[in-house]
C-alpha cells in the first residue's frame, strides 16, 4: 500500500502537477501569510506610539497681541504662529491676484470669517520643516512681509503664502475655533 | 582565487597543524593578507586607503561602544550625557573627540579611496561588483554618520533631523505617512532619538558586513594598479606581506599622527558650534548645515529652486541628491573605454581633475547660506556633475585615442626605473631591480 500511495504523489500525471505540489504550495503560503503576520507589527512599531498620538488641542488667548505682532506657542511638538494682521498687511495680502500664487489660496481661505486680523499656521516651512523667521520682534519677514525661512530661502506673504523659494505649499492651517473673539482652541 | 604562482602556506610545527586541520584561520590569514598573496608590484600610496578605512571603521566602533557606555538616549538628557561625557567620564572627552574627529577623517579617507578608484578606472571589468559593493558601504556610512550627528541632541541634531527626515516628505502621497513613521511622530522627538541609537550601534556592523563582501571580492581579481594592466605573470607581483603590510603600516603612521594633532589641538575645527546649544524645537538655527562631508550633496539638493513641468522643485532636489550617489553605481557601463588608469588616457585624466574640482565647488557651496551667488554656482556645478557622467565622459571614453599601454606591470616598473637612473647607470643595460 505505501509503495502505491508513493507512485500516487511522485509520478508526474499528464496535467504536470502531483498531488505534493499541493503541499509545497500550501506549505510556501503558510510560511509567508506567518511571515507578514510578524514583519507587519515590526514595521508599525515605528509609528507613532499612543501617548504620541493622545490628540492635544490647546487654548490660546489671543487678547494681548497688538496688530503686526505674532505670538509663538507649541502644539503637537510643532510651533504655531498666531498674527495679528494691520490693516495694511490685509490689504497686501488681497491685492495679490491668486491665480498667481504657487499654492493658490485667498486671505478669506485662510482665516475665519470676521476674523480676518487672526492669520493662525503652523510656524512649520513646508519645504523642509524648518522654523521660519517672522513671528518673534525684530525678526526677518522676506521679501513679502510674512515670514521668511532662513534655512533654504523661501518667502512667504503676509497671508503666509509661499511666494519665493522652494517651499511647495503656503504654511498650514490647522483646525481651529474662536470661542470668544480674542480666544481660540487649536486642534 | 589568487594567482597560481602564489606561496602555500605550509604549517611546520605540530601546533599549527593540529590548528590547520581544525580550523585553518592561520592558512586563511596567509592566503589573503601574507606571503601567499601576490599583488602588483607597482601600488603607489594611494593604494593605503583602503586599508586605513578599515582602521578609521574600528576606531569608530571601538570608541562608539565606549560611548554608549556613558551616553543616554532620551531628549531629556542625551545633551547632557554628552558633557557629561565631555566634563566628568575619565578620558571621556578624548574618547568623544577621536570619534567626532574619527567620524570625519573616515570620510576624508574613503573620499580619497573612491577619487582613486576613478582615476585608476578600478570601476571597470572585473572589478564592477567590487565598486559597487564599495558605494554600498559609502551609503551606509552616510545613514550611520547623520543618525550619529542627531544623538548629540544640539540644535544641529535637532534641525538636521528635520530637514533630512523631511526629504521623505518629498515622495508624492506616502511621503508625509513615511516621515511620520520614521519619525516616530510628528517632529522629532524622543521615538527618534531611541530609534537612531539603536541603528547608529548596528549599522556600523551591517556595514563590516559589507567589507567582507567587498574584499572578497577584490581578492577575486586581485587589486587594480596605477597602470590598470592586469597581471600578466610572477615578475608583475610581489607578496603582499611583507611588501604592503610594511606599506600600510608606514601608511597608518602618518594617518594616526595626522589624526592625534586634529583630535587633541583642533578638535572643533571640523564641528559646527551651533550643536553646543541644546535642541530647541522652536527656533531654527540661521544657517543648517550638516558636516563638511555631505556638503557637496547637499548643494546638489538645493539648487533645485523652481518646479519642473508638474513636478515640485522640493522632490525635484530630492531625485538629484540621490541620483547623485545612485548614479555611481552605473559608472562602470557609463565609461566603455577599454583603458582603465587615467595615465593612458589624456582627455580623461584632464577631465578628472576637471570633476574633483566640480566636487569641491558643490562643496563649498554646500556649507554657504542658500543665496546668490551660491545657488547659481551650485546650479552650474550640478548640471556639470550630471554631464560629467552621462554625457562627457561616455562620449570621452568612445573617441578618445589613449596612449599605448606597457606589455606588462613589470615593464613599466622597469622603464621608470632604467630612466630615473640612467644617467648614473649608462652602459649597463642589464641592470635589474632587487626582487
Amino acid at each position: 500500500m505505501a509503495s502505491e500511495t508513493s507512485v500516487a504523489a511522485d509520478t508526474l500525471p499528464p496535467s504536470g502537477e502531483r498531488r505534493r505540489d499541493f503541499i509545497y504550495v500550501a506549505t510556501g503560503a503558510f510560511a509567508a501569510a506567518g511571515a507578514a503576520a510578524v514583519v507587519l507589527p515590526l514595521v508599525n512599531q515605528m509609528n507613532p506610539s499612543a501617548d504620541v498620538l493622545a490628540l492635544a488641542s490647546i487654548d490660546l488667548d489671543l487678547s494681548a497681541i497688538q496688530p503686526g505682532q505674532a505670538v509663538k506657542a507649541s502644539w503637537r511638538g510643532k510651533p504655531i504662529f498666531a498674527r495679528h494682521l494691520t490693516p495694511a498687511e490685509i490689504d497686501a495680502a488681497k491685492k495679490v491676484d491668486v491665480s498667481t500664487l504657487r499654492d493658490p489660496q485667498t486671505l478669506d481661505q485662510r482665516t475665519k470669517a470676521g476674523n480676518e486680523q487672526w492669520l493662525i499656521t503652523l510656524g512649520v516651512c513646508t519645504h523642509l520643516g524648518c522654523v521660519p523667521l517672522g513671528a518673534g520682534e525684530g525678526e526677518a519677514r522676506g521679501d513679502f512681509g510674512g515670514y521668511f525661512c532662513p534655512c533654504h530661502g523661501s518667502h512667504y506673504d503676509t497671508a503666509a503664502r509661499v511666494r519665493k523659494g522652494p517651499a511647495p505649499k503656503n504654511l498650514e492651517v490647522p483646525e481651529y475655533k474662536f470661542n470668544t473673539p480674542t480666544a481660540v482652541t487649536i486642534g | 582565487m589568487s594567482f597560481p604562482w602564489a606561496k602555500h602556506y605550509e604549517p611546520k610545527s605540530e601546533f599549527t597543524k593540529f590548528v590547520d586541520s581544525r580550523l585553518p584561520i592561520p592558512r586563511f590569514v596567509y592566503d589573503a593578507l601574507g606571503a601567499g598573496y601576490p599583488a602588483p608590484k607597482n601600488l603607489n600610496y594611494f593604494y593605503n586607503f583602503g586599508f586605513l578605512a578599515g582602521v578609521a571603521l574600528m576606531v569608530q566602533i571601538i570608541t562608539g561602544i565606549v560611548l554608549a557606555m556613558h551616553y543616554a538616549a532620551n531628549t531629556a538628557i542625551a545633551f547632557d550625557s554628552v558633557e557629561h561625557i565631555m566634563r566628568d567620564v575619565n578620558s571621556g572627552w578624548m574618547i568623544r573627540y577621536m570619534h567626532a574627529v574619527g567620524a570625519s577623517f573616515f570620510f576624508a579617507v574613503v573620499y580619497i579611496h573612491i577619487f582613486r578608484g576613478l582615476y585608476y578606472g578600478s570601476y571597470k571589468p572585473p572589478r564592477e561588483v567590487l565598486w559597487m559593493l564599495g558605494l554600498v558601504i559609502f551609503l551606509l556610512m552616510m545613514a550611520t554618520a547623520f543618525m550619529g550627528y542627531v544623538l548629540v541632541w544640539g540644535q544641529m541634531s535637532f534641525w538636521g533631523a528635520t530637514v533630512i527626515t523631511g526629504l521623505f516628505s518629498a515622495i508624492p502621497v506616502v511621503g508625509p505617512a513615511i516621515q511620520t513613521w520614521l519619525l516616530g511622530g510628528f517632529s522629532p522627538d524622543n521615538a527618534t532619538l531611541n530609534r537612531f541609537f539603536s541603528l547608529h550601534f548596528l549599522l556600523p556592523f551591517v556595514t563590516l558586513g559589507v567589507i567582507v563582501l567587498h574584499v572578497w571580492a577584490l581578492h577575486i581579481p586581485g587589486s587594480n594598479n596605477p597602470t590598470g594592466v592586469d597581471v600578466k605573470g610572477p615578475q608583475d607581483t610581489v607578496p603582499f606581506h611583507p611588501y604592503y603590510t610594511a606599506k600600510d603600516f608606514f601608511g597608518l603612521g602618518v594617518y594616526l599622527t595626522l589624526f592625534a594633532v586634529v583630535v587633541f589641538f583642533a578638535p572643533n575645527m571640523l564641528g559646527e558650534v551651533d550643536n553646543y546649544i541644546p535642541a530647541n524645537p522652536l527656533s531654527t538655527p540661521a544657517l543648517i548645515v550638516p558636516e563638511w562631508y555631505f556638503w557637496p550633496f547637499y548643494a546638489i539638493l538645493r539648487s533645485f529652486t523652481v518646479d519642473f513641468l508638474f513636478i515640485p522643485a522640493k522632490l525635484l532636489g530630492v531625485i538629484g541628491m540621490f541620483a547623485s550617489i545612485l548614479l555611481l553605481f552605473f559608472l562602470p557601463w557609463l565609461d566603455t573605454s577599454p583603458v582603465r588608469s587615467n595615465n593612458y588616457r589624456p582627455w580623461s585624466r584632464i577631465l578628472f581633475w576637471v570633476f574633483v574640482v566640480d566636487v569641491i565647488i558643490l562643496g563649498v557651496c554646500g556649507g554657504k547660506h542658500a543665496a546668490e551667488p551660491w545657488i547659481i554656482i551650485s546650479q552650474l556645478a550640478s548640471v556639470y556633475y550630471f554631464a560629467h557622467f552621462l554625457i562627457i565622459l561616455p562620449i570621452v571614453s568612445r573617441i578618445e585615442k589613449t596612449l599605448p599601454l606597457p606589455n606588462s606591470i613589470a615593464e613599466a616598473v622597469l622603464a621608470k626605473y632604467n630612466k630615473a637612473s640612467s644617467p648614473g647607470l649608462a652602459g649597463s643595460p642589464g641592470v635589474q631591480p632587487a626582487e
